[in-house]
């Protein structure tokens, strides 16, 4: 086993065990899967010199047989995609299992068994590197997030959850039958080897086919993303969840639609992904604008960051779309922006939530008052979130917008505007908030930060500024592997006309 | 040369002050703020001593590689940091400016709370400031772009209890995110067209290209980039955020919104000159938007009542003469006028604070009035500011003006005219305000404990407001900490302008524009339209009072149009600012989120339930309804397969 392997098990290991944890002894689930997720995050850590030292292709690759016929194989691999979306979600997990510390009250072994199921599912999704683990691990991480909602929720949970459950099955179906067709074309379900068949002339689909192909996949991908007009589950699934759920959902999950795009839609149908092109990106640049403006409007916090995230994840559909390396390479990096800044802001409405029992805007006012560390943190995750220069957003959103000006000018115009509608929610949010004069009910309602709660929270803060500062940390992994993609989804599109990219040595 | 230093000496002071001063002292507080601030400013002099800048050295930029910020393809973007000699009089400016107005905060802020807080992001807008500055690349100065913009959203915002503070803390850095906007387009135009940010690379190829060649999008850059600097450097059509700035306490608004930020605008298309060049139409919008901005602030400035309110047009009007510098090729010029309006300005917004300070809190001139019996020192530096932004000689306004306006001259004779007659109303402006705060009797309440609080809430005026109350008797003079910045700038706004000659030490970067004989006479007119203008304040103000009351009756129309601000504010709001709140919550969200596509969705999944409604029934278990449906299935299958040519 490599420790790959160990990273992707051990979480599993930790589900059965906890699952038979008697639901009473709440407090030993609690810490078996705080010290399972740690030991998987530090484990975790341990990956990322292979992967950066070792640029082209996988690290940490194991390929066994799993299923004899149909030839289904537990083959998975680690490169510099998906490395740091591992990392962010072994990171996440810990975090989230210690916000819920004190706040999940009922069936509480059940709660953390959940979780760490979650973590396993998502690992397995991005170091996948067979179409049919790949759907399995999908799947296998819709079930956590279905329970996760539906039995620790809000009030209207059954609702969101089968919503969520059966918007992206009803997606993931359509990329099922569309691997099942790969996989008679090809005789394999294994993504290298389609890879290379493509590469090589093997494999050559009809243009109608590679459309049809392209198109299943990216409806899954984009349910998932979501993209503008896919979204409408997404509010739901937030407001409901709990403050866990909505951490790990829009912080991981949402990023399975996004690396799927980038792993599988360009470089299995490149032709077809050029071909789509202009209406993604019209679809990503109306989800910027829009969901900024419907998030301007609304009166609940959860639902108003989760309209930002439909506005955010455009930018990553628009950097992917570019077909350029500094659009590809903001998107990545703005995956795990997102994941951190927005995870932050989940984490922190919740922590709202648990003082004051209202997810309204209107019930606060003048918490900076009685909660200035509370007020501070908010504050620069919100800063973070609009993208200030040295903070993590800030690189992602440029080089998304930098790769998009260069393949089509009027959408990264548009996308821009969307840079500035950030502000007006954001900081409205935070001033109607945090600014004014605190009420006398909610001053004694309004504890600042705990220890635990800053514990949770201090890393993401640090990352923020980490990744703003000093990107030479991550991207130059993810820049490696964007190239091999950008090559891949290149070849045979030459034919086509090519993206106008020009790109000038530079001096340095 | 260790250029990083310059910035990062305040940073620590943010850090530390930030980190741990609730629990420090005033005095270490102070210590370290203005500490840090002193420290980076000796570094500069420091620096520039080294780099022989004073002497002949300087000729071409100093630069620093840190490490790498973001690379990504070909595009590498440095953290560098480079000193020229544009660089150099922004660093002494920045400084030397931001120490004095950090020791005169000290005086002026000792009552506040939330002390630590304000030095703190006093400190943290200097690290952007020097950022700004000193970024040797376009997106390094961003940062420093969008960091100080950061440090005046939350300096505005400093009183974040009234919610006008924060309003008008939202204000200023949605509408600069605006002119962002601009700015970002252009950087994302000049790395695909250059393949680099760097100045020097960009620069350099700039000047080989042919002018003819790069008209179109060279036109785009410049356009957008003007975008920006009329966000950050209030002109029109951005300037709105600037006047309700001056929520934020005086001091802030004399570094911030006078002296330094506003003034980054012209900085960055100073620094773009070469970029400019290329884009000669653009050059004259530049001039013409300059020249719009400081006329139609300067007749809003005529008729204000709140002292900050006055000085703050009198900014975005002097902001606008800076712009008519860059439009018309005197860059220099701009410059010049940078650094005598930071003196004379950041004076005049200080001397304000004093009279502000003197007063408990009261910020409306009507109530002040005979000043000059309480507080010599303010009376006396303030009346040096007035007389430099008049554009008296020898004092500092008049050598930068006269710069700009003989260029203007050159550029083209009406903007030298309108910039004669905005002159004029300037002059008038500040001396009604200087005669209103220190001639007559005072006019405000005496001695009754308490009162600057009453004032400040039951003031007609909703934006703008210091909460600046002591709650004293008679006015009093401020304090040393206070006076003795007041006292410096006081020697620079008189002195400052002869004895600094910067358009002779941009002349590696700038040409300077040759005096064109003939047109001597143009300094002699805008001389006499300042003295015109002091004299019609001392007449209208001193000698017959009842005239201002009279012409406002006379031209009561008009009068209340400008009084309003010409109702851009509201104009803004309903035109823009409603429609786009309104239609996203009654349009985008409640009809075509949640019952268009929203409803669609949650429709597919009811008609998916009805027909399963439907198709339940057929799941009778009865074996005989099976038996049925498999008799009719076979049917089917053998009438279609007969029917397309039998099975093969």
């Amino acid at each position: 086993m490599t420790l790959l392997d160990w990273v992707l098990f051990l979480p599993l290991i930790g589900f059965l065990l906890l699952i038979f944890v008697p639901g009473k002894n709440g407090n030993l689930a609690k810490q078996m899967a705080l010290g399972i997720s740690l030991v998987v995050f530090f484990m975790s850590l341990l990956l990322i010199g292979d992967v950066t030292s070792h640029a082209a292709g996988f690290s940490f690759v194991q390929n066994a047989e799993w299923i004899h016929y149909p030839p289904i194989r537990y083959h998975v691999g680690l490169d510099g995609l998906s490395l740091w979306l591992v990392i962010l979600t072994t990171l996440l997990t810990p975090i989230s299992i210690l916000v819920s510390w004190k706040h999940i009250d009922h069936r509480v072994s059940q709660f953390f068994a959940f979780l760490i199921l979650l973590e396993f599912g998502l690992i397995g999704v991005f170091i996948s590197l067979d179409l049919f683990l790949f759907y399995t691990f999908w799947e296998v991480g819709l079930v956590p997030m279905y329970f996760l909602i539906g039995i620790w929720g809000h009030d209207r949970r059954i609702y969101a959850a089968v919503k969520f459950f059966l918007y992206t099955m009803a997606g993931s179906v359509l990329m099922l039958a569309a691997i099942i067709y790969l996989y008679n074309q090809t005789g394999t379900f294994d993504y290298t080897a389609i890879v290379a068949q493509l590469q090589t002339g093997k494999l050559v689909l009809s243009a109608q086919a590679e459309l049809l192909l392209f198109l299943a996949f990216f409806i899954a991908f984009a349910i998932k993303v979501p993209l503008f007009p896919l979204h409408t589950w997404l509010p739901d699934a937030h407001v409901e969840a709990p403050t866990a759920g909505s951490i790990m959902l829009a912080s991981v999950m949402l990023k399975m639609g996004t690396y799927g795009l980038v792993r599988y839609c360009l470089p299995l149908f490149p032709n077809a992904a050029h071909r789509c092109a202009g209406w993604i990106t019209g679809l990503a640049v109306v989800g910027i604008v829009y969901g900024a403006l419907v998030a301007l409007v609304q009166p609940n916090m959860k639902k108003l960051v989760a309209y930002s995230s439909v506005s955010h994840l455009g930018f990553v559909v628009l950097g992917v779309f570019s077909f350029t390396q500094q659009g590809l390479d903001g998107a990545v990096y703005q995956m795990l922006n997102h994941g951190i800044s927005t995870g932050a802001l989940f984490m922190l409405v919740g922590y709202l939530y648990e003082r004051r029992h209202s997810l309204e805007i209107s019930a606060y006012g003048g918490v900076a008052t009685p909660a200035p560390n509370l007020a501070i943190v908010f504050l620069i995750t919100t800063l973070a979130s609009i993208g200030l220069p040295m903070l993590n957003n800030f690189v992602g959103e440029y080089l998304v917008l930098q790769g998009a000006s260069q393949s089509n000018f009027p959408a990264t115009v548009i996308a821009a505007i969307g840079v500035i509608l950030s502000a007006c929610y954001m900081l409205w949010l935070y001033q109607r908030t945090f600014y004014g004069k605190a009420s006398e009910s909610l001053s004694h309602h309004m504890p600042d930060l705990q220890m635990r709660e800053w514990v949770a929270v201090l890393p993401l803060l640090l990352m923020m500024v980490w990744m703003g500062v000093y990107s030479q940390s991550f991207l130059p992994a993810i820049g490696a592997q964007n190239a091999r993609i950008l090559e891949q989804t290149k070849t045979r599109v030459n034919a086509l006309q090519a993206a106008p990219v020009k790109e000038v040595a530079d001096a340095r | 040369m260790q250029l990083w230093l310059i910035p990062l000496l305040p940073l620590a002071g943010f850090a530390l002050n930030g980190l741990l001063g609730r629990r420090l002292p005033k005095m270490a507080v102070n210590a370290i703020a203005c500490g840090s601030v002193l420290l980076s400013f000796l570094w500069v002099l420091k620096t520039l001593a080294e780099l022989n800048a004073f002497g002949g050295g300087l000729q071409t930029a100093h630069v620093e590689h840190y490490f790498t910020w973001i690379q990504s393809g070909s595009l590498n973007i440095g953290v560098d940091f480079a000193v020229d000699r544009l660089t150099a009089v922004m660093l002494l400016i920045v400084t030397g400016i931001g120490f004095l107005i950090h020791i005169y905060a000290t005086g002026y802020m000792a009552h506040e709370g939330g002390y630590y807080r304000f030095f703190a992001y006093l400190n943290l807008f200097m690290f952007f400031m020097l950022v700004l500055v000193l970024g040797g690349n376009f997106l390094l100065l961003f940062v420093g772009w969008e960091g100080v913009g950061l440090c005046s959203y939350l300096l505005i915002g400093f009183y974040f209890l009234e919610k006008f503070a924060s309003d008008a803390a939202n204000k200023a850095f949605i509408v600069n995110r605006i002119g962002d906007f601009g700015f970002s387009l252009a950087v994302f135009l000049i790395a695909f067209h250059f393949g680099s940010l760097d100045f020097g690379s960009v620069f350099a190829k700039v000047k080989d290209m042919p002018v003819e060649a790069t008209a179109g999008w060279m036109t785009a850059i410049a356009l957008l980039l003007l975008l920006g600097a009329t966000g950050k450097s209030a002109q029109i059509p951005l300037y709105v955020w600037l006047p309700d700035a001056m929520a934020g306490p005086t001091p802030v608004s004399a570094l911030i919104h006078a002296a330094t930020m506003v003034t980054a605008g012209v900085y960055m298309i100073a620094r773009s000159s070469q970029l400019f060049l290329h884009a000669a139409g653009v050059l004259h919008i530049v001039a013409i938007v300059g020249i719009a901005t400081a006329f139609f602030a300067a007749t809003i400035g005529l008729t204000q009542f709140d002292i900050k309110k006055v000085y703050a047009y009198s900014t975005v009007s002097q902001l606008g003469y800076m712009f008519v510098g860059l439009g018309t090729g005197a860059f220099s010029a701009g410059i010049y006028h940078v650094m005598t309006h930071a003196f004379f300005k950041a004076l005049l917004f200080l001397g304000a604070g004093s009279v502000i300070h003197a007063c408990g809190g009261e910020q409306d001139m009507r109530k002040m009035g005979g000043l000059r019996k309480y507080t010599q020192i303010t009376m006396w530096t303030l009346l040096v500011a007035s007389i430099a932004i008049a554009g008296v000689p020898p004092f500092a306004g008049y050598y930068s003006k006269d710069a700009i306006l003989s260029a203007a001259y050159e550029h083209a004779p009406w903007i030298f005219w309108v910039g004669v007659v905005t002159a004029c109303m300037t002059a008038f402006y500040v001396f009604r305000a200087f005669f209103m705060t220190f001639a007559g009797e005072y006019k405000g309440a005496k001695a009754d404990a308490g009162h600057g609080h009453d004032k400040k809430h039951g003031h007609d005026d909703k934006h703008g407001h210091d909460n600046h109350g002591h709650g004293h008797g008679d006015p009093h003079e401020s304090p040393p900490s206070m006076w003795i910045p007041l006292a410096v700038l006081a020697v620079l706004s008189a002195v400052g302008g002869w004895y600094f000659n910067i358009p002779k030490f941009l002349e590696p970067m700038f040409k300077v524009p040759e005096e064109v004989p003939g047109n001597g006479w143009t300094v002699y007119v805008s001389i006499a339209a300042g003295v015109l203008g002091i004299a019609i304040a001392y007449v209208f103000y001193v000698l017959s009072p009842r005239i201002p009351d009279s012409l406002v009756q006379a031209f009561a129309v008009p009068y209340r149009w400008i009084y309003n601000k010409y109702y851009v504010d509201e104009l803004y709001d309903s035109a823009i600012v409603d429609p786009v709140v309104g239609g996203s919550r009654s349009l985008l969200w409640r009809v075509v989120d949640a019952s268009g596509i929203d409803g669609l969705v949650n429709g597919v999944g009811k008609f998916a339930r009805e027909l399963g409604g439907i198709a339940k029934r057929a799941q009778s278990g009865q074996i005989r309804n099976y038996a049925a449906w498999v008799v009719l299935g076979a049917i089917i299958v053998i009438v279609t397969v007969s029917f397309s040519g039998g099975a093969r």
